[in-house]
């Protein structure tokens, strides 16, 4: 087993503190998910615990079974087991699909122990036909001129690819018809197991209908301020936060302390 | 403005030379009037690029004497680029001399004429005299046009007549491996009406340095409803200083691809210019460039449009590192009369370091009210989103640049119609970019 520790999480973007002590513990063989107001700081503690370069961790750890991931680079981050499913992903002009894949995948193994072709291109040719995708998107540019929908039909197929050991999923299903996010839905549970652990994030009640969480987090104002079991989120979807911020004592005025950043 | 006008030849060393390659006299006297021409005519003035330093005109020797080789016996970087077993059609110069000639009989029975320049200077001289530096290039147009005609010491010539389609690409190796060479070839190419053509060709240094001229001058000339796909990889040696024209006039509903790699060490001067005369012709020009070192280059495209639906695209896309300095300028010019036209360009460049200095100047000169144009230019670094998003998939950030590099390359790379050449094209990239 695997685990995945925030402690004391605080993050400033451009010298404002957006994150202000997250604290969040998520195994191998469990679901979470995140949800909150747009805001609150959800795609930042996405993008905190991938390394992304604008983000800054002024105080707390990440750690993976012991590894300080704060001191990785994004790409070792990616090696030691995460992986993030960005809610906007890059376009890469003149880089087929395959090849990033196949290059991603080799970088994980090293050098002399890479992926053979044949056996790649089969991995690759059942992962996109269990993800209902275009075969001819293989040999597409990545991401250039895919559609919302296929964007993230293709994050989905990198962590299968991949099959990392902590996929952060964020905002996965903004944008999505309902066949889509079931294909999205039908590639997580795949994964799902004692080797995968799975932080989604999410406004909307609807993707969990089709992904039960074990854990429901709900965040406010830079924090974690509630947790609970896939029934917390069917009480939010139908009676929304307000009655957490009562509980909490949280102002209404001060909920949105973040545009959402890419 | 006076300049120093000595030239590296005489008019009577000019006449001597032709007398040797027994040509005839209307290309003996048309050497001799272009040596005295030389003396007086401007310099061509490349835009924001300032060459009066620069030696266009000293070289050690004008031609040197290469042995032959058989076929089997070419160097191994020339023996890459061609699938021996399948071309059917190639010449191979090395330096100066004519080194392999192959012709299918197929394309012999014909009518296909493929041979070295000045073999095509003797024995096809109807052909060669009506479109040698006549109607794509002048010989007067300035000091380079005028000492290349002068001075022409190498080359091939390729006429495809009426209404032949050549399926398999046509090759052309041109090998500089002799330090002393000058390198003063023309190539011209006369696509006849609907006739169409793949001509790709290599400029290739063996050696690290060169110590001649590399003044090279490339017409193609494409008749009503021709085709001309032209390929070239260019990468020749540091010490050339390298001045390369290629320029292409277009009749009535004609089409040309350019897929150009211009990876030269040397300083360079490179004028690819499209003139679109017919109505309904078109030209998609792709060039990719990567400069290093203390290079200094300037890289001018353009697209010239007369005829009516008329459409020209220009895509250029260079990277530049080290301490070079290069400048790209687009050009999509329509004149009046060609309504209904459509000039689109794209220009980046891609700085890979501080001390480099790149220039995207995208120009568009339109004298007609009935047309479209657009143009998108960009200087810059790799996108740090870039960056980031390839890393988070574990791939480590000097790898992620090379992607992006190669993928920033890749529309001349996908376009060349030859194994060997694409792969030694990716090879040269990886190397420039790797130093």
């Amino acid at each position: 087993m695997s685990t995945l520790v925030i402690k004391d999480l605080h993050v400033a973007i451009e010298g404002k503190e957006i994150l202000k002590g997250v604290n969040l513990t998520i195994n191998t063989n469990e679901v979470h998910a995140i949800m909150g107001p747009n805001g609150t700081g959800k795609s930042t503690l996405a993008a905190a615990i991938m390394g992304h370069p604008k983000y800054e961790v002024i105080q707390g750890t990440i750690e993976i079974d012991g590894q300080n991931v704060l001191e990785m680079e994004v790409d070792e981050r990616a090696k030691a087991g995460l992986f993030l499913a960005m809610q906007y992903p890059s376009e890469i002009s003149g880089v087929t699909n395959a090849d990033f894949i196949r290059s991603a995948i080799n970088a994980r193994r090293g050098e002399g122990n890479e992926i053979s072709i044949m056996q790649f291109i089969r991995e690759l040719d059942k992962t996109m036909e269990f993800l209902e995708m275009d075969s001819e998107m293989a040999q597409r540019y990545l991401n250039e001129g895919f559609s919302g929908g296929e964007k993230k039909r293709n994050e989905i197929l990198q962590m299968m690819m991949l099959k990392p050991t902590f996929a952060i999923l964020d905002e996965i299903d903004s944008g999505l018809d309902i066949d889509a996010l079931k294909v999205v839905a039908k590639g997580v549970n795949a994964m799902r197991g004692e080797n995968f652990g799975c932080l989604l994030i999410t406004h909307y009640q609807r993707l969990l209908n089709y992904i039960t969480p074990d854990y429901v987090h709900v965040m406010m104002q830079g924090r974690v301020v509630k947790s609970g079991g896939p029934e917390l989120a069917k009480k939010l979807e139908a009676e929304g936060y307000e009655w957490i911020k009562k509980e909490l004592g949280i102002e209404n005025t001060d909920a949105v302390i973040e545009k959402e950043e890419v | 403005m006076s300049i120093e006008t000595k030239l590296a030849f005489s008019a009577s060393e000019v006449r001597s030379f032709s007398e040797s390659n027994n040509e005839p006299k209307w290309f003996a006297d048309l050497r001799a009037a272009a040596i005295e021409k030389a003396a007086e005519l401007p310099m061509p003035k490349p835009d924001k690029t300032n060459i009066e330093k620069w030696d266009f005109i000293n070289f050690p020797k004008h031609t040197v004497k290469s042995d032959l080789f058989a076929i089997e016996e070419l160097p191994e970087e020339v023996k890459e680029l061609i699938d021996i077993d399948y071309q059917e059609n190639l010449y191979i110069q090395r330096n100066n001399t004519p080194a392999v000639l192959k012709l299918s009989e197929e394309l012999k029975a014909q009518g296909v004429i493929f041979t070295d320049f000045l073999t095509a200077v003797r024995e096809h001289g109807d052909l060669v005299q009506k479109y040698f530096m006549t109607t794509a290039v002048k010989s007067d147009e300035h000091r380079l046009a005028a000492y290349h005609a002068a001075l022409v010491n190498g080359g091939v010539f390729l006429y495809i007549p009426k209404n032949v389609v050549i399926e398999k690409p046509i090759q052309v190796v041109f090998l500089h491996d002799d330090e002393e060479a000058s390198l003063f070839n023309h190539v011209l190419i006369v696509a006849d009406q609907n006739s169409s053509v793949t001509y790709v060709e290599n400029y290739l240094s063996t050696v690290e340095t060169a110590k001649g001229q590399a003044n090279l001058i490339e017409e193609v000339i494409a008749l009503d409803n021709a085709q001309v796909t032209f390929g070239a990889v260019d990468v020749l040696a540091k010490g050339f200083t390298t001045y390369v024209n290629r320029r292409a006039h277009l009749n009535r509903d004609a089409k040309i691809n350019w897929a150009l790699g211009l990876m030269n060490n040397s300083n360079t001067i490179s004028e690819n210019i499209t003139h679109l005369v017919g109505d309904g012709s078109s030209a998609d020009t792709k060039t990719v460039v990567v400069a290093t070192g203390e290079q200094k280059q300037n890289f001018t495209t353009e697209v010239r449009h007369w005829g009516k639906n008329s459409e020209g695209f220009i895509l250029t896309h260079g990277v530049v590192k080290d301490a070079a300095q290069t400048i790209f300028n687009g050009i999509g010019k329509i004149e009046h009369g060609a309504s209904k036209s459509n000039a689109q360009q794209e220009s980046r460049v891609l700085m890979l370091s501080g001390k480099a200095r790149g220039d995207a100047n995208p120009i568009l000169l339109i004298d007609e009210n009935d047309v479209m144009a657009g143009h998108a230019a960009s200087v810059g670094r790799v996108d740090p989103t870039q960056l980031y998003y390839m890393m988070s998939r574990g791939i480590s950030k000097e790898e992620a640049e090379r992607l992006i590099i190669h993928g920033f390359l890749a529309p001349v790379v996908n376009s060349l119609p030859i194994e060997g050449v694409k792969k030694q094209l990716t090879k040269v990239i990886e190397g420039k970019v790797r130093k």
